[in-house]
């Protein structure tokens, strides 16, 4: 029986998918930019923390085809990202969501016991509310990295006139290295994402699309792990709800 | 239900790869318009934060680059003033002035002189620092006599007719120099002998080296690099 709620407002659909496209045009741009001079340390320098210091990201990951259209794009769709980013983060204040993933007490013992049930040292899936405690955290982490890479971002576009930027990361070499770090965590943080939802979660595709959500379907109903359509029929749910293929 | 997941599936992974694609091409003609209005739009804001009040600090103990600082020309060798060729090395100050100047490195050097620590930011991504000895260019404009007609500067050498125009907000920044000495010595040919300019404010690439022109207008005339789709404005 389809347990059917509403799960995310036209504005969290709305300005997830816009922000897809808004980190693939940054993302893909700002490698690009990188590639320029793939390293972080001054001429005559060394900066031992970059183990890949000089080895550029592979161009077909990039995006802008040279330094100078790369520019271009990332400073053109930077706006896309901010605009989109304040939207987002202005619904989440005003209209309460932001209680759905800012960490509160308890989460890092829930993120432990959800952590357990992925590696099946824990048979039932922990109880959750709109997001399990793993999921919650990455959510939340999202938009703090989205913050730390406009900051750095700006230190590094205007490190003389907007220079008090710039000091809030040391110098420019370290804003530099901070902005680049953040990226690869919002890359990596967003391929996990999409991993969990496509082997944990894809009917939550529906809900981040049309905001409808099949309760009746969720990971702890269907007590799914990673893959758990490969790792043969779930046992039956806490919830009572029969066990979906 | 399922139908339109899968519908939904195959248009947005057609769709994303669709502007991947458009992306990757360098010159895409359907965003190409909005690419430059993103830039005209850049520029005024670029221009709205813009004080002559914000500095380039560089603290009094950072190294320099010294020997590491990298040199950069776009003639096939290094461009050495040819004196027995060209004559005496002179800096033409013309255009929208009361008094265009043509200044030996002598005449040069006998100008107020400041010398600076700071850095220079490459549009590559590296940043470099020296210290630069020279004349503001304001101190220069001011000398002149430059008009009210000048609302562009540009800065032309003998790199095989490099040359980048500035707004002449950022070319009477403080800090924007026509630097004749680097750490302590006179420039050499490998960093732009025997001036060039050098300011933090701007990027490396509107910084022309082997500077033999200032002309002050009220237009602005593009360079080497923006010409080639570099944004002109380059501030940093």
């Amino acid at each position: 029986m389809a347990v059917l709620v509403k799960r995310n407002h036209w504005v969290v659909r709305l300005t997830h998918w816009v922000n897809v496209v808004a980190v693939i045009l940054m993302a893909g741009s700002g490698m690009r930019i990188f590639n320029a001079h793939p390293a972080f340390a001054r001429p005559g320098e060394t900066f031992p923390l970059n183990p890949w210091e000089g080895k550029a990201i592979p161009a077909s990951l990039t995006l802008g085809g040279w330094l100078a259209g790369a520019r271009h794009w990332h400073f053109a769709a930077m706006w896309l990202l901010v605009a989109n980013g304040l939207l987002y983060l202005g619904f989440l204040f005003f209209h309460g969501e932001w209680r759905d993933i800012v960490p509160r007490r308890g989460d890092a013992r829930d993120a432990v016991e959800m952590l357990k049930f992925y590696l099946f040292a824990r048979r039932d899936h922990p109880h959750q509310g709109k997001h399990n405690a793993l999921q919650k955290s990455a959510y939340f982490a999202m938009p703090v990295l989205g913050v730390v890479l406009v900051l750095s971002g700006l230190a590094i576009w205007k490190p003389v006139t907007l220079w008090f930027f710039t000091a809030l990361f040391v110098n420019y070499k370290w804003a530099r290295f901070v902005h680049f770090l953040a990226m690869a965590l919002l890359l990596l943080l967003a391929l996990v994402h999409v991993f969990m939802v496509f082997t944990v979660d894809p009917y939550s595709l529906r809900a981040i699309i049309t905001g409808w959500y099949d309760r009746a379907r969720s990971p702890e109903a269907r007590n799914a792990r990673p893959f758990y359509h490969v790792f043969g029929a779930p046992p039956s749910s806490p919830s009572g709800e029969p066990p979906r293929p | 239900m399922t139908l339109d997941r899968r519908r939904f599936l195959r248009i947005s992974a057609a769709s994303i790869t669709g502007s991947l694609l458009a992306a990757c091409d360098k010159n895409p003609k359907s965003v190409q318009p909005l690419l430059n209005l993103a830039e005209r739009g850049n520029q005024r804001v670029e221009e709205g934060l813009f004080r002559h009040t914000a500095m380039n600090l560089v603290g009094a103990n950072a190294p320099v680059a010294g020997r590491s600082f990298p040199k950069y020309f776009v003639s096939p060798r290094v461009p050495v003033w040819d004196t027995a060729l060209n004559g005496v090395w002179r800096l033409e100050v013309s255009g929208a002035v009361r008094r265009p100047l043509s200044l030996t490195l002598d005449d040069l050097m006998k100008l107020p002189r400041v010398t600076q620590k700071v850095d220079h930011f490459c549009v590559e991504g590296w940043n470099a620092r020296a210290t630069w000895s020279g004349v503001r260019v304001s101190d220069l404009a001011r000398a002149a006599g430059a008009t009210d007609d000048a609302q562009y500067v540009d800065f032309a050498g003998f790199d095989k007719g490099y040359h980048e125009s500035w707004d002449m907000k950022s070319a009477m920044h403080p800090q924007t120099l026509i630097a004749y000495g680097m750490d302590g010595y006179l420039l050499t040919p490998a960093h732009g002998a025997p001036a060039r300019l050098h300011s933090p404010v701007k990027l490396g690439y509107k910084n022309t080296k082997y500077l033999t022109r200032v002309v002050f207008m009220p237009v602005r005339n593009g360079g080497y690099w923006s010409d080639q789709g570099y944004e002109w404005y380059g501030g940093t």
